[in-house]
């Protein structure tokens, strides 16, 4: 199941890339969306149901712009710091605790935590996750969770829990 | 007229492109270097990406750039994680300044913080 679901997103994505209906395309396409399907598919979601939900859909489409308007801030943010002549920086790594329980969840939470104002992942480790914070509000486990992490949270649990 | 915004959205991409490097300079390690250049680069390029994408149009190149933007933001931050993992457990030191280190004191056996005495 999870191999035929990885072949049509794949073979879709050529579809995209060539944008042209040629028979020599195709036939190249699918030779090599096989091989990509009998390497990699292996390593593709458990469930591939869930692409069929439309309501996790709806809300990685709601996810999309508001994440990109953190993206945005994150950049006035080191604009700012960049730019500012005495270097406002205090840096520091903290720990802070997820609620996500998969593992794709885990790494949208922790790319969406890379780009956004001033935090970058470390590393994950079960349901901990090491930020490094270029200005550490607080250093303590709870509260740091709270800042960073709730806001995209709230999205993700609905997208891939 | 989208051409046009196309343009300034170009403009702006290579703006925070300059602004990452400037950052890569400045700041004082390798930690807050990353943490510069991953953030304004990516934002940056996307940028460019999506200009290009407003000024062709749903043609091959359109289409291609905007596949681009997707594949890099979720690369990006991948590979900018990696590096920050990497120099962690090969013991590169961090900047003075900083404040706490609870990734050190938990895994590694010690804050990696660079002291005047050392």
């Amino acid at each position: 199941m999870r191999y035929v679901v990885y072949f049509v997103i794949a073979f879709c994505l050529w579809l995209l890339l060539t944008l042209s209906v040629n028979l020599d395309h195709l036939v190249a396409g699918v030779i090599v969306v096989l091989l990509g399907t009998i390497f990699f598919g292996g390593y593709f979601t458990d469930k591939p149901i869930k692409f069929l939900q439309l309501h996790r859909l709806i809300w990685f489409i709601i996810y999309i712009p508001f994440f990109l308007w953190y993206m945005v801030k994150a950049n006035i943010d080191v604009a700012y710091r960049v730019l500012h002549p005495e270097r406002p920086i205090k840096p520091g790594i903290v720990k802070i605790r997820t609620i996500l329980k998969t593992n794709i969840g885990k790494v949208f939470l922790a790319n969406s935590i890379t780009l956004t104002p001033g935090t970058m992942t470390c590393d994950v480790e079960g349901d901990y996750l090491y930020i490094h914070w270029i200005w550490v509000q607080s250093p303590d486990l709870e509260e740091a969770s709270k800042i960073i992490a709730s806001r995209f949270e709230r999205f993700l649990r609905r997208i891939f829990e | 007229m989208i051409s046009t915004i196309g343009w300034i959205i170009i403009w702006v991409g290579v703006f925070f492109d300059l602004l990452g490097a400037i950052g890569l300079i400045r700041f004082p390690d390798v930690y807050n270097r990353l943490q510069a250049s991953t953030k304004c680069v990516t934002l940056g390029t996307v940028g460019i990406m999506l200009g290009i994408f407003l000024i062709k149009g749903f043609t091959p190149m359109g289409i291609k750039a905007l596949i681009c933007t997707a594949v890099l933001l979720l690369t990006s931050p991948v590979a900018a994680h990696a590096l920050m993992r990497g120099s962690l457990h090969f013991g590169t030191k961090m900047w003075k300044g900083t404040i706490l280190d609870t990734y050190g004191t938990d895994k590694l056996g010690g804050e990696q913080i660079e002291r005047e005495d050392t």
